[in-house]
């Protein structure tokens, strides 16, 4: 907690910083090309720029924490920035759970395999593909799946969330999840379907580093003594997969399931882009082609708040994974 | 309880970190875990490294690509700025000049020839990613050696901030750090994506030189009266820059990756007549659909460049960590 009190004040003052620094100013970058010399100066009065720098730093964080961070110039001219990220937010969440997710199921058990059977075919075609699975410009491979699956082959929707002719009924925000809970089976069905590129193209990144990690974290506690003693024990392969190895090898897995937070919203900036999924990413990429600060400024602090809150998380899910962190939390 | 980010390179800092016994050549003291006796950790690494295909391979794809950036304005047929198929190009039927006698690619989407783009296309991109990780590595360097060297508050107050620049996602930072500049150009971009690798740099070097200052020659050469200038730079410095360097490598890798995707957002000149990759297959973007194959160059390029220092900082990072050694 104190971590990411830490973080917010920092990040607080950096943002401050930077929107000093912005080329013409704050008032620049919340008026954005509309400035009247007159609106201008009264902007500059209103936003207290003529005080001293920390009366105007503290006031900066009086609005910031009541979420008032400007009205959008750019990507949606006078709505809120606030308010847009939050009807943005779902989308993002929803299309990083599904990468993640992919991720995590394709690329564990690929790991253990790979891991099992050291040097054989699977794990050579691993640990190659993996590297070539870095090095692809992910909205490269993005284009790459839309001209192939859905322009060429036509199997998928190009682009958006929903096709335009389905009227659903809106709940969460998260549209398979709205499909499911209205029992709106086609616009699940569909949801499901303008997800199922988007998500593929941002998992990449993830899928290949999931899978090294597996893979070394496996190899790393297939050599260890209690390894040996249970299988000298005579337990049986499953209970020593599924207790001694897999258990105990899922927890540099899961530390890097939180890294990747910060990878998967650097990819849906270009993966939301490319599919025109309505997120949080997109709205940032159209923000910083407009010159759209105050998005800018919103996105910028909720990534950050939700990279670091991920990772709290993760910290503490250690205690549930593994017990010996439990037990010294007790003692000390 | 830092960032797991942080923790992670500090941890790759202390597994990298070694005394200079493990330097000091063939002659030396040797290692003390054993194998390899009588070898510093420098030579028996290399001795791997080079027996390493993974290694070989992505060495001679950069040393290829190297070859054709300086060879390149001396094979390339055209000048790649001059616009020599324009009356073949036609906006509104989406046409651009095919393939032809001595234009074997073909032209782009300003009739320009292709062939010659992407040969000349090799330098910008390679001076990009060069400069943009040494840029990056400098600022690293600094920040690094001071939190390291002064420790106590100095270092307190560097990590804070780099922690926070850590926890903010890479393209979100670059991107803002586009966005102060008034005006673009390919500098922008590399500049950009250079500021995004300063934090890790700084927050690699620190870890390493922390476990650095503990080893026993700092101890000796503090007992000796030595200046801490002197220690710092002549003992702790030379020793920790093992996992930077290995960094630096992977870094080149990012760099090329993250500059095509600042020019895929928009970050980056709007004159393309010096041929860089990633501002080619940003800009290919707009004809993707009818044309495809102007974005398949570039990226296909920039694919093999950055697998080729991928294989090279990977294969270094495994020959200098002797924890994944089999």
């Amino acid at each position: 907690m104190l971590q990411l009190a830490l973080v917010v004040v920092v990040l607080s003052v950096l943002i401050f910083g930077w929107l000093r620094m912005l080329p013409g100013g704050p008032v620049s970058a919340l008026l954005g090309d509309r400035g009247t010399a007159e609106s201008r100066a009264e902007l500059t009065e209103a936003l207290g720029l003529n005080d001293p720098i920390f009366v105007q730093y503290f006031a900066f964080l009086g609005r910031a924490i009541t979420g008032d961070f400007g009205t959008s110039t750019g990507v949606s001219p006078g709505k809120p920035a606030m308010e847009l990220f939050l009807e943005r937010f779902p989308a993002t969440i929803e299309l990083s759970i599904a990468a993640i997710l992919i991720a995590l199921i394709g690329a564990i058990p690929l790991g253990y395999l790979a891991a099992r059977r050291r040097g054989g075919w699977l794990d050579n075609a691993g640990v190659v593909g993996s590297m070539i699975g870095i090095s692809i410009p992910i909205f490269f491979l993005a284009f790459l799946l839309k001209y192939f699956l859905s322009i060429k082959l036509g199997w998928l929707p190009t682009g958006g969330r929903q096709s335009p002719d389905i009227d659903a009924t809106r709940v969460t925000g998260f549209f398979v999840l709205d499909g499911l809970l209205t029992r709106e089976w086609d616009a699940a069905w569909d949801a499901l379907k303008h997800l199922l590129l988007p998500a593929l193209a941002l998992a990449s990144i993830p899928f290949a580093v999931i899978f090294r990690i597996t893979r070394a974290s496996v190899l790393d506690v297939m050599d260890e003594d209690y390894v040996r003693t249970a299988r000298s024990k005579g337990l049986t392969r499953r209970i020593i997969r599924d207790r001694h190895i897999l258990r105990n090898a899922m927890l540099p897995v899961v530390t890097t399931v939180g890294l990747q937070t910060g990878a998967l919203l650097s990819g849906a900036v270009l993966t939301e882009t490319v599919f025109s999924w309505q997120g949080v990413g997109q709205a940032l990429a159209i923000g910083f082609e407009r010159k759209d600060f105050p998005v800018l400024q919103v996105v910028i602090i909720a990534a950050a708040m939700a990279y670091v809150l991920v990772n709290l998380l993760v910290d503490l899910s250690y205690a549930v994974i593994d017990p010996r962190i439990r037990t010294a939390q007790k003692v000390s | 309880m830092t960032s797991s980010r942080a923790t992670k390179i500090d941890r790759l800092a202390s597994v990298a970190a070694r005394g200079p016994e493990y330097e000091v050549g063939p002659e030396g003291r040797g290692s003390e875990n054993g194998h390899d006796a009588g070898v510093s950790l420098a030579a028996s690494a290399w001795r791997r490294l080079r027996r390493n295909p993974v290694f070989i391979v992505g060495a001679v794809v950069i040393g290829l690509f190297v070859l054709l950036a300086v060879l390149a304005p001396f094979i390339a047929p055209h000048d790649p700025a001059l616009r020599l198929l324009e009356d073949q190009v036609s906006r509104a039927n989406n046409e651009i000049p095919p393939p032809q006698d001595g234009y074997p690619l073909g032209g782009d989407q300003y009739g320009r020839d292709l062939f010659s783009r992407m040969l000349l296309g090799s330098q910008q991109t390679l001076l990009v990613a060069a400069l943009a990780t040494v840029i990056g590595l400098g600022g690293g360097l600094v920040l690094g050696t001071l939190a390291g060297a002064f420790g106590g508050w100095v270092d307190s107050v560097v990590m804070r901030i780099v922690d926070v620049l850590l926890s903010i996602p890479s393209l979100l930072l670059a991107v803002s750090i586009g966005a102060l500049f008034a005006d673009q150009s390919q500098f922008t971009v590399i500049l950009a994506v250079a500021i995004v690798q300063i934090p890790i740099f700084a927050r690699l070097l620190r870890g390493t030189m922390l476990s650095v200052r503990e080893s026993d020659h700092v101890l000796a050469a503090k007992a000796l009266g030595v200046k801490r200038r002197a220690i710092v730079f002549r003992h702790i410095l030379p020793n920790s820059l093992g996992p930077v360097i290995v960094q630096s490598t992977l870094v080149l890798a990012i760099a090329v990756l993250d500059a095509a995707a600042l020019s895929f957002l928009g970050l980056g000149a709007a004159d393309d007549s010096t041929p860089e990759w990633g501002q080619m297959l940003g800009n290919a973007q707009d004809f993707f659909d009818s044309q495809p194959h102007l974005a398949f160059w570039p990226a296909g390029c920039i694919i093999v460049v950055a697998l080729g220092f991928t294989l090279v900082g990977e294969s270094m990072r495994e020959a200098l960590d002797p924890r994944q050694r089999r």
